[in-house]
């Protein structure tokens, strides 16, 4: 059973760790609308989350955004990563969100066929 | 309507969210003996006035500016009726809002709970500086998970480190899992 207790031993170890946050790392910011979440953010989001933690990824901030009006196209998932540009993924699956982990966020290369638009 | 009760939640809270609500208390209270599934959602959000409060039922009724419609309540106030429950809204503008969705725990249309888990950790993981309060009753059993304590045993380390993300997961999973195993 996980515990509170285990929670704070967590804590000193990483304290004590060099695990040191970077600063300005990559950040991934899913479309969290009715819309999105009835496609399916929810289990896009979870399998991010799953990467992150499973590939002890430390710089990555995951965040939420409501809908942008392209509803069809959800779940929407944007990368951007620190002086490129911001990269919008549609349709994204949980085995599509554990790719652009892998191939985008950890290795830097676009994962182009499921790209919707990029902003400069 | 949202296959899983789960994503209604999930959805609903986004809901209190964009009404800038800093603090949120999502109840769920499942009672076998009286055969009632009900859960509440509270915020101190900018809350509605009444003529608002009347409409937000109204799928063509949104706040929004990207579409037209606004479909989260209406959905959810339809399923609530094909499930021998009952929906309501409580608002004060400047205070907050309270909503309330009751089903009839054994109604054949009432949709599964769903991946529970996956919705809280999303709460907490998305939100890291909303108040968030999640309390579960089955029974006679009580789970409740708090962002702001988790925060606080964390002593800025991130909900977001790896290693803490994976403590999260499965404790709430067993958390929801024990409850629903009847154990106190």
């Amino acid at each position: 059973m996980k515990s509170i207790e285990e929670l704070r031993k967590l804590r000193e170890q990483l304290k004590a760790g060099t695990a040191i946050r970077k600063e300005a790392g990559t950040k991934i910011i899913v479309g969290m609308g009715t819309c999105g979440i009835a496609a399916g953010a929810r289990e896009a989001m979870n399998a991010i989350v799953d990467e992150i933690a499973k590939r002890n990824i430390h710089d990555v901030q995951v965040s939420q955004t409501g809908c942008i009006g392209m509803c069809v196209l959800e779940p929407l998932v944007d990368v951007v990563r620190p002086g490129e540009p911001r990269v919008t993924y549609g349709r994204v699956t949980p085995e599509l969100a554990r790719r652009i982990v892998t191939e985008h966020v950890v290795n830097g290369n676009i994962v182009e066929d499921a790209v919707i638009g990029k902003i400069e | 309507m949202m296959h899983e009760l789960s994503l209604s939640i999930l959805d609903l809270v986004q809901n209190c969210i964009a009404a800038q609500a800093n603090w949120v208390l999502l109840e769920i209270i499942e009672c076998s003996a009286t055969d009632k599934l009900l859960f509440r959602i509270s915020d101190n959000g900018k809350g509605m006035d009444k003529e608002t409060q009347k409409k937000v039922l109204d799928p063509f009724v949104t706040s929004r500016t990207t579409r037209r419609v606004g479909l989260g309540l209406p959905l959810i106030d339809m399923t609530t009726k094909m499930c021998g429950g009952s929906f309501s809204i409580e608002s004060e503008v400047g205070k907050g809002t309270i909503i309330e969705a009751l089903f009839q725990l054994s109604h054949i249309d009432r949709p599964p709970m769903g991946k529970l888990a996956d919705t809280i950790k999303s709460l907490i993981i998305l939100n890291p500086e909303l108040d968030f309060n999640y309390k579960h009753i089955i029974d006679d059993a009580v789970f409740t998970v708090s962002t702001k304590e988790l925060v606080a045993e964390l002593e800025g380390i991130s909900l977001q480190t790896p290693e803490v993300l994976l403590w999260l997961n499965d404790y709430i999973k067993q958390g929801i899992a024990n409850l629903s195993g009847g154990k106190k």
